[in-house]
């Protein structure tokens, strides 16, 4: 760990920490349907959608009612999609002239995009035209955040109300979460990465005649940084180009990537103190944003440490793995050092390894630096960071209605240690509840194992890997944690075009989605149907440090319970087997 | 349920229709208009030319192979390196013997090139990076060629660290990234000096 790398990462973490209360406050307002300044500009357009579309925007909705506008929105969309990159090559904006998709990989870009995954079994600049990139991924990268961000609405509309039948209108938070948070966010943002030189242009791919001579090189443009802009805000993470953001074209610079990594997780973070503000008590969102930064930092650390050790078979061959900075008061001889294999100059160890953290943490799933080749120990973590069910500030909305999954468990659990019946925000936590939570948190571990299980039994799924031995199993143990959890990042090596892994991880991915939604709106559903109760002295605050630790507590002990015999076989062998020479 | 998702139908449709259009060609259209009109050399590519032929981007590497030029990182890019139509990294797991291979035969092709003879080669220098376009290396690979680069031009080594001096980037106000040297404007400057000597 070298002293300017931890101090960009604290300057980091500070601004993600600063940005969290105002931005959450604001998109309490959104969702709360309070007049924003905002309303001036997107206005007009936001009641011309409704009118256009046929909804009444304040008409209330019932838990199902809220889950059917929902999963049809979405099936449409998906449907959309399918067919818009089954035909590209029929259609315009194509200079390159992108043939079709095949049916399977199509299927699996359908439902990687429409759940916010962002899993890439295609290489961007190789197969997709320009408007399969704008009207297809580029509207679902919206669509899909704007989507988890209003279930956790109607979550937290249930935690608040009382004796009610309803959660909101799902036109209503789809709309307001597109247009006044993701969209002029994007807008800016997009601006923001065409300055530090970020594509943005429908010009077919530049030749250029190389220095040296030789062929010459073609270089793949497109119109990336519109897209770019909502990848990393919506948690979507779905690469202009094949390379993702470690592609100079996607993050050309330390001051585009600083800001293309706070995006990640600038929306989750900010969501807690949402969720304070709604329900009237701010000390809430704090408590949850604790326990998700304590565990971020956390795994962090020991994925620096190992990135920044480097990988000690190339230092036997004569490779300096060493940090330096100005060795010998030579400012020439400077270098990040670490484990460089799989990662850019510009970006160093520190910069690559809180990528990697953060976009694992949330189900953001870009990259600025290769997984793939990552230590055995550096790769762990983002593998873990998914496995816990992306709950350490997670996607966009879904992130933290995932937590909240996890909170009534700890709750639950508190209650069974006193002797008390669980209360969340004064309401009762019952059977229903605990069961709904349960199904949410088990079902994505259960996708993760089970396909990893059915993918080692399977000749094309084995044939995919491109390491040999422990790291093999752990390119298909990543490939399903990240589908089952929607992250969408990779150990890339791993050939997943085949329809193996295109209709299991397609499958894997709408389950690991929708069978965490519904129930979510299930519990929204019936908590805002209960009375609230007085708190009492057998209520146990779920503010305080106490149930901070116990939360933390929970979510490291399911995802370890579950994971730790998976990873044993494949990343921690193969690191017990790097330092063993 | 069956009568929620009657209901549903018809404005989940609509819906679809009108934020396609403005999210899938409005917003595209206008952010491709405002960086046309207002970043017009980044949102193109940032490429360079010499007359009218474009002989490269400033963001994108090329391959360089010459003892007289300095070499970039290792470039995993299919069919050939630095590709900038199939961007890519190598993949490679921490203990693949192809890794250990590959890395070996760099270290013994950058030191047959007597390019800091036995000396530990700067890391960046061995491995491949992300996505096989990596404009920069670092400023000790730079110092670690020089020698060879200056053998091979006929210039002094003190010229030639010189001109890494002027073209490395420090981090950007102190703080962000990491120092480093654009290896493509670095030979395009080494031209220039050779020229005029």
């Amino acid at each position: 760990m070298t002293v300017m790398g931890v101090t960009q990462i604290l300057i980091y973490l500070a601004a993600l920490v600063a940005l969290a209360k105002p931005l959450g406050a604001y998109m309490a307002r959104v969702y709360e349907g309070s007049p924003l300044w905002l309303e001036k500009a997107f206005g007009p357009i936001e009641r011309l959608i409704y009118r256009l579309s046929g909804i009444d925007p304040r008409a209330e909705m019932a838990w199902r009612t809220y889950a059917a506008a929902m999963l049809l929105f979405n099936l449409a969309g998906m449907a959309v999609l399918y067919l818009l990159l089954r035909m590209q090559g029929r259609l315009p904006l194509n200079p390159q002239h992108m043939g079709a998709m095949r049916p399977d990989t199509a299927f699996n870009i359908a439902a990687s995009f429409s759940t916010n995954t962002n899993w890439q079994n295609y290489s961007g600049e190789a197969s997709l035209s320009y408007l399969t990139q704008m009207a297809g991924l580029t509207v679902h990268n919206f669509l899909s955040a704007a989507t988890g961000m209003a279930i956790l609405a109607a979550l937290i509309r249930g935690l608040k109300r009382r004796l009610c039948a309803t959660v909101g209108n799902f036109w209503f938070d789809l709309v307001r979460g597109t247009l006044y948070i993701l969209l002029p966010l994007s807008l800016a943002f997009a601006l923001f990465l065409v300055s530090q030189g970020v594509v943005q242009t429908f010009r077919p791919y530049a030749r250029a005649a190389l220095v040296e001579g030789g062929q010459p090189q073609t270089i793949a443009l497109g119109p990336a940084a519109s897209q770019i802009a909502i990848k990393q805000l919506g948690t979507n993470g779905g690469g202009f180009f094949n390379a993702n953001s470690a592609h100079p074209f996607e993050n050309p610079t330390p001051l585009s990537n600083f800001f293309e990594v706070l995006a990640i997780l600038v929306i989750s973070a900010a969501l807690c103190h949402t969720l304070g503000e709604m329900v009237g008590d701010a000390r809430q969102g704090w408590a949850l944003l604790a326990a998700m930064m304590i565990v971020f930092v956390g795994l962090l650390a020991v994925c620096l440490w190992a990135e920044q050790a480097g990988n000690p078979r190339l230092a036997a061959l004569g490779v300096d793995p060493r940090a330096l900075e100005a060795e010998g008061g030579d400012p020439l001889w400077t270098q990040a050092g670490g484990n460089m294999e799989g990662k850019e100059t510009r970006f160093g160890i520190a910069n690559s390894v809180l990528w990697a953290t953060a976009t694992t943490a949330a189900s953001n799933g870009s990259v600025n630096s290769m997984h793939d080749s990552y230590t055995p120990l550096g790769g762990l973590i983002p593998m873990l960071m998914m496995q816990l069910g992306e709950v350490i500030f997670g996607g966009v909305g879904s992130g933290l209605y995932g937590m909240l999954l996890f909170v009534i468990v700890t709750v639950f659990l508190a209650g069974l240690m006193v002797g008390r019946t669980p209360e969340y925000l004064g309401k009762k936590i019952g059977a229903y509840e605990m069961k709904m939570a349960s199904l949410g948190i088990l079902v994505p571990a259960l996708l993760v194992l089970g396909g990893t299980a059915l993918g080692v039994m399977n000749a094309s799924a084995l044939a995919g890997r491109a390491n040999p031995g422990a790291h093999g199993l752990s390119e298909i143990l990543y490939a399903f944690s990240s589908m089952a959890n929607n992250n969408g990042s990779a150990f890339a090596g791993l050939d997943a075009n085949r329809p193996f892994y295109n209709l299991l991880g397609g499958m894997a991915m709408l389950i690991g989605r929708y069978w965490v939604a519904i129930p979510t709106l299930a519990i929204a559903g019936s908590l805002a149907r209960k009375r609230t109760v007085p708190q009492g002295p057998g209520t146990l605050p779920t503010h305080g440090p106490l149930f901070v630790c116990l939360l933390i507590a929970v979510v490291l002990i399911v995802g370890a319970l579950t994971f730790l015999p998976a990873l044993a076989l494949g990343p921690i062998v193969e690191q017990l087997r790097m330092m063993g020479g | 349920m069956w009568q929620e998702l009657k209901t549903q139908l018809k404005p989940a449709l609509a819906m679809l229709a009108w934020m396609t259009l403005l999210l899938g060609i409005g917003y595209p259209l206008l952010m491709t208009g405002l960086a046309q009109a207002l970043f017009h050399r980044q949102a193109n590519g940032s490429l360079m030319r010499e007359g009218e032929r474009i002989i490269g981007s400033e963001l994108i590497g090329q391959p360089f192979v010459g003892d007289g030029y300095f070499w970039g990182r290792p470039s995993a890019t299919s069919p050939t390196p630095y590709n900038a139509a199939a961007s890519t990294g190598s993949n490679l797991g921490p203990t693949n013997p192809a890794l250990t291979e590959a890395v070996e035969k760099r270290i013994a092709a950058l030191r047959a090139a007597e390019a800091g003879a036995a000396s530990p080669v700067p890391v960046d220098l061995a491995t491949a990076s992300a996505s096989g376009l990596d404009p920069d290396i670092t400023p000790a690979a730079a110092l670690y060629q020089a020698p060879r680069v200056a053998r091979a031009r006929g210039l002094s080594e003190e010229a030639v660290r010189r001109l890494i001096q002027d073209h490395g980037k420090p981090r950007t106000l102190g703080l962000f990234g990491e120092p480093r040297v654009n290896v493509l404007e670095l030979n395009l400057a080494l031209d220039k000096l050779a020229a005029g000597k």
